[in-house]
């Protein structure tokens, strides 16, 4: 699979062309740690859109419907609620700063049965919690060793199967998903499904374990398959077969030859999310330098783009972006090297119906709409 | 000296060598035990895990205390022992236990 940057099209795939649309946020070189977005989610019909950020702060954005005295403001998303998810009676001594960041925003169902929601704050047990009872939940999974000392293996994502709410799976730092149904067993230790890679034996090395940490696991849409990422690359799962990937994306492979100071200054750690577009034909996932990556399912190809200031007049198209992974750079090209490390693209969402998508990049939310849109 | 010590030793240093040009991740691993000769083999238990427990992050889960102060009723949560650095397994997060951080963040900007 190509990786090194734009597969040559000029588009995300299906004759896309994205444009930009807005950017929600400060300017300041200076970010502060608590205004750092660590979270984006599109509700179910797209038309509200949620941001969480380490400071405990939830905002919400509407879209703007038809509105004939401001016509461009029209399909524009602008803040509608925010509020402080926390509340402030944790924070007993006034210089003691709790980290209360959010982790993750699920958007219900108006009518829905769906009153359960899973948390995994903690590396070791994934807690089923009733959304009306707050003071004591269920443990469905719990890998704690008796002794602490033989822990090898920390829970790292879950999720409930969109359609069959019994289902969930849960990812691993080695790099393995299990699949598991709560009508089988109250307490989901032992998994329906196990699925994993083998890797090559003879090519493992010190960094192996390291990258094949799965970082976000998704379900599609159809709930037949389920993507996961890890720190170089996406894989699609068909949920019928647990020994490999059925798809494997490459997101920035020019990286393996810098593992060493990437282990080094803690990058190698970075826990990229990924998403699906609404019909599943196209998935998308950060990188680094505020680069992003969109793969198309159906016809294969890949693109890279950038969020950036720069770039950012109202419907300017955004230039697909390449990195020159070594050998001469040619021109428009970005040396690895030149890469900026700390301006990393952890979450992204896709809109459920249109090609509208949500990138945040730090502190600033960058929302990206198709042309033709 | 016999003739196969230098051609097995050439051999192994070729391995090595070609190691090197078809697995960039391999030269980087050599890379990594040339700054640090302590390292082992490989990483023991999870690596990212032993990393952060080693940096002392704990973190505070508000589902997990509140569910503790419901069982715990009266009685005060356990404290970590002055000697533990590490806060893992039984123990809850409180939020005396955890280290003090920087003064007050600045509050979050509103977004425009």
């Amino acid at each position: 699979m190509a990786g090194a940057g734009g597969g040559g099209c000029p588009s995300g795939g299906n004759d896309l062309q994205w444009c930009f649309s807005q950017v929600k946020g400060a300017v300041d070189e200076d970010v502060a740690e608590a205004d750092v977005i660590s979270t984006v989610e599109f509700s179910h019909s797209g038309d509200l859109l949620a941001t969480g950020d380490k400071g405990g702060r939830v905002v919400i954005f509407q879209r703007e419907q038809e509105n004939k005295s401001r016509p461009h403001s029209r399909g524009e998303y602008n803040v509608y609620s925010t509020f402080q998810s926390h509340e402030p009676e944790f924070d007993y001594l006034k210089s003691l700063e709790i980290e209360e960041k959010i982790n993750k925003i699920r958007w219900l169902p108006r009518q829905s049965a769906a009153r359960f929601l899973l948390s995994t704050n903690d590396d070791l047990r994934i807690n089923l919690w009733h959304l009306e009872i707050t003071d004591r939940s269920f443990n469905i999974v719990d890998i704690k060793p008796a002794n602490m000392e033989e822990l090898t293996e920390v829970i790292t994502a879950a999720e409930f199967h969109p359609h069959q709410c019994n289902v969930l799976v849960y990812s691993s730092s080695k790099g393995t998903i299990r699949l598991c149904d709560m009508r089988s067993s109250a307490l989901c230790d032992r998994h329906s499904k196990l699925f994993e890679e083998p890797g090559d034996p003879s090519s493992r090395s010190f960094f192996s374990e390291i990258i094949s940490s799965v970082s976000d696991v998704k379900f599609s849409h159809s709930g037949r398959y389920m993507m996961t990422r890890d720190y170089l690359s996406v894989k699609v799962w068909d949920l019928n077969m647990e020994s490999r990937p059925v798809e494997t994306h490459q997101v920035h492979e020019y990286l393996r030859s810098k593992l060493c100071s990437l282990y080094e200054n803690d990058c190698i750690f970075d826990k990229f999310e990924c998403c699906w577009n609404g019909s599943d034909s196209a998935i998308m996932t950060g990188s680094y330098n505020n680069f992003f990556r969109m793969f198309d399912r159906t016809t294969w190809r890949d693109v890279t783009l950038e969020a950036s200031r720069e770039n950012s007049k109202p419907r300017a198209s955004l230039k697909p972006r390449r990195v020159c992974a070594g050998g001469k750079r040619k021109k428009d090209e970005v040396s690895v090297d030149s890469l900026d490390f700390s301006k990393k693209i952890l979450h992204t969402a896709w809109h459920p119906a249109e090609n509208i998508i949500a990138v945040a990049a730090t502190n600033n939310l960058y929302i990206f709409q198709d042309k033709a849109n | 000296m016999s003739p196969e010590v230098p051609e097995a030793a050439s051999a192994e240093k070729q391995k090595e060598m070609e190691d090197k040009v078809t697995s960039p991740e391999k030269a980087e691993e050599a890379t990594l035990k040339a700054r640090y000769p302590h390292l082992g083999q490989k990483p023991r238990g999870s690596d990212f895990l032993r990393k952060r427990l080693q940096k002392g992050q704990k973190d505070f889960d508000s589902g997990e205390y509140s569910m503790a102060k419901a069982q715990m009723k009266n009685k005060q949560l356990p404290t970590a022992a002055p000697s533990k650095t590490e806060v893992t397994g039984d123990h809850i997060p409180t939020p005396q236990d955890l280290p003090q951080r920087k003064p007050s963040l600045v509050a979050s900007k509103p977004a425009d």
